[in-house]
């Protein structure tokens, strides 16, 4: 006897549906005792990424401060004291020697214990009060680009200042003058570098751990024959996915918080935005890089291949998504490159939330395609899945 | 109905033909043991018959279910035992088990009953919390056993279980598979062991992805290619067997001589005494002999029908 009353169908339909999933409890309750069997593995997971937040977040301050300098002051008059003592007072710079020649100015940047010299030449107080241009050289050492850029635009602005104060007349001393640009930076107020650099790791150390996770706990299966036997069960494929996600998917939240508490007490950059709206814009970008994970342990035979393999899509993250480069900047082919890259979506939410205190209408569109890559992402494992299960 | 029945399945790997027109049969109950060489392709049909690769040509059949399409259903109720072991090292005994149990959804009271049954067939309660990692070779095969048992399937398949096992866990293990199959469990099992193969109902014999001989050890043992008509078996053991093999095969009344162990087997015209062959021995220098007419092994038989298909490929 058949019974067609809807209430039947629907139960029917929601068993057909619930069957597709079979096998994600207990493939859960396996992946949970796995971890919890190896304490130190899940330890070692856990400190690798937050000893790499330690190491480079103190690294990066990229902000140039008392950068090394040399002095050649070859005019000694009041004038030539003047000018240094506006270098000295910057902030920018901090006077490491005193030479008498032009020769050891040099000796000392090419030994690098300076990257920048300062030379006065001794006509420097005598062209200035005849009223000829004076000039002053500045000696920068370019191997390191933003020091040099940094020496040379405070180095032109002590010089404009200098001449616009001689070329005024004395009497308006109210030694203001008239002009004067005054940039704030907004968002990132000392415009620390580390403000912009942490974010964005964060990002990329989520990425590498959930990948290299997933792809190692279904590879270690192949490895160890236990996929094979998996296989003649009557698991379905996205069980097991799913199985095996959820469990790893949570190590990566925790993962991401604590690294957020770092972020904010001890590399003391305030989370401007919410909090909540920041740990919810995370999922659709763990989904993208847990489906990415599985796609590489349909492939990869062994660990080792999966770890090459999830290092090789780290690669482009670091150094196209606008973590270290900014994407602007970059040439139009890179640019595509970073268009299709989850973690540039995903910094661009972490600097809009903790930075800019953006909201979710600003970031709605990062949101959207994250979470179409995601769906794209585990549809494809899934199906690859499939393939190899039937 | 049979538990398995094959029409002509064929399975390839690109172009290379790893199960090739395999026809056989293995009835409810039966024990059907699998023979044949490394790489000759028992695992590749196991998989097969199991709905993991899709066969190339012909069909399968499996509980009645068409292996191409019904795989689901198959996997449902056959039992699998890979060749290497692949449960989880670290899991305990009783995880192992209870993961299975999951897969299948055995749920609640008759969970309970499942396992305490599997656990009692395999003796393993001393060991249920032991990591699986930990247990000798002959318990680790029963673990595996307990867990591909446990749904209680009415057909279990089993890849070389007793390869790497001591000989006592090996009987242990063929004796708790005879019991199993009094209760009316079907086996399809493969194996290397020749003494194993003599226990089963029926075998099947793979070489170069052909089955090559298929039915019960008796009667493998007597068709015609095995033991032509005018001819018997002499077992000869002697100081120096390589070499006396050779002398062996230079006999007129030789038809093809195979060292088995210490042992030559001799397949030899009937009409010719054992006196005489231990006298053109002797005359070669060969000493201790001892000789006696012996019922052709299914070793013998596997190694006369490879001989005649090598002879025949070389045709
Ligand atoms: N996935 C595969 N792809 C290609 N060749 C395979 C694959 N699996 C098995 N083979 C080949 O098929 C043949 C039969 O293998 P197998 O069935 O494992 O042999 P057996 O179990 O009898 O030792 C071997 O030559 C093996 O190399
Ligand atoms: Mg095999």
């Amino acid at each position: 006897m058949t019974d067609h009353s809807p209430y039947r169908r629907i139960v029917s339909k929601l068993s057909r549906t619930l069957d597709l999933f079979r096998g994600t409890i207990p493939v859960l309750r396996k992946e949970a005792i796995h971890i919890r069997r190896d304490p130190m593995a899940l330890f070692v997971t856990v400190l690798i990424p937050i000893i790499q937040m330690f190491t480079i977040g103190f690294a990066i301050d990229t902000n140039v401060r008392d950068t090394r300098t040399v002095l050649y002051d070859g005019a000694h008059t009041q004038e030539s004291r003047r000018l240094i003592d506006r270098f000295v007072n910057s902030d920018d710079f901090i006077i490491v020697a005193d030479v008498e020649s032009e020769q050891a100015l040099n000796d000392e940047i090419v030994a690098g214990r300076a990257s920048v010299g300062i030379h006065i030449p001794a006509d420097y107080s005598r062209r200035l009060l005849s009223g000829q241009t004076a000039s002053f050289l500045v000696l920068v050492d370019g191997s390191d680009s933003s020091v040099a850029s940094q020496s040379l635009n405070v180095a032109n602005a002590i010089a404009l200042r200098e001449s616009l104060e001689k070329s005024l007349p004395v009497t308006a001393v109210s030694r203001s003058l008239p002009v004067e640009a005054r940039p704030k930076i907004l968002f990132n107020p000392d415009s620390r570098s580390a403000n912009f650099l942490i974010p964005g790791m964060l990002a990329v150390l989520i990425q590498i751990m959930t990948v290299m996770l997933t792809a190692l706990a279904i590879v270690r299966e192949r490895e160890r024959g236990t996929l094979e036997q998996l296989y003649m069960t009557p698991v379905k494929p996205l069980g097991l996915m799913i199985g095996k996600i959820i469990p790893y998917a949570i190590v990566a939240y925790a993962e991401l918080s604590i690294m957020l508490f770092f972020m904010r007490w001890v590399f003391k950059i305030p989370i401007s935005g919410s909090l909540t709206l920041l740990l919810l814009l995370v999922v659709p970008f763990l989904i993208t890089m847990l489906g990415l994970g599985l796609l590489i342990s349909t492939r990869a035979q062994s660990q080792q291949e999966a770890m090459q393999a999830a290092f090789g899509t780290m690669l482009p993250s670091i150094f196209l998504s606008g973590y270290i480069f900014p994407i602007d900047t970059m040439p139009l082919f890179f640019r595509g490159v970073s268009a299709i890259l989850p973690t540039t979506y995903l910094i661009e939410i972490f600097r809009g939330i903790i930075l800019r205190g953006a909201g979710i209408d600003a970031l709605w569109k990062q949101t959207l395609i994250l979470s179409i890559m995601g769906l794209v992402l585990i549809t494809l494992s899934a199906l690859r899945f499939r393939k190899r299960t039937s | 109905m049979s538990a398995i029945n094959t029409d002509q399945l064929t399975v390839k790997f690109g172009d290379f033909t790893a199960v090739d027109r395999v026809s056989l049969s293995v009835e409810p109950g039966e024990i059907y043991g699998f023979l044949g060489p490394n790489g000759s392709g028992k695992t590749t049909l196991i998989k097969a018959l199991c709905g993991l690769i899709k066969p190339a040509a012909g069909s399968g059949e499996v509980l009645g279910f068409d292996c191409a399409r019904d795989a689901d259903q198959i996997r449902e109720r056959v039992g699998y035992m890979s060749q290497n072991f692949s449960l989880y090292q670290d899991l305990t005994v009783s995880e192992n088990i209870d993961f299975y149990a999951g897969i299948y959804g055995l749920r609640g009271e008759h969970l309970r009953k499942r396992k305490a049954d599997a656990i009692a067939m395999t003796h393993l309660d001393p060991y249920l919390d032991r990591r699986a990692g930990r247990l000798s070779g002959g318990w680790k095969q029963r673990l595996a056993l307990a867990c591909a048992f446990i749904h209680q399937p009415g057909l279990l398949f089993l890849d070389e279980p007793t390869a790497g096992i001591d000989p006592v866990a090996r009987r242990d293990l063929w004796d708790l598979l005879f019991q199993l199959s009094g209760e009316g469990v079907t086996f399809f099992v493969t194996t290397h062991y020749m003494d194993e193969a003599e226990r089963c109902g029926r075998v099947g014999y793979i070489y170069l992805s052909r089955l090559i001989a298929n039915g019960p050890p008796e009667e493998l043992k007597r068709i015609p290619a095995v033991s032509p008509p005018g001819t018997r078996r002499l077992e000869i053991v002697t100081n120096s067997t390589s070499s006396a093999l050779a002398a062996i095969k230079r006999q007129p009344y030789a038809i093809s001589a195979t060292i088995f162990g210490q042992s030559i087997h001799l397949l030899m015209d009937r009409s010719i005494s054992t006196e005489r062959v231990e006298a053109d021995l002797r005359k070669e220098g060969f000493e201790s002999l001892q000789t006696r007419e012996i019922n052709p092994s299914l070793e013998d038989v596997f190694v006369t029908l490879t001989d005649s298909l090598k002879e025949e490929r070389l045709d």
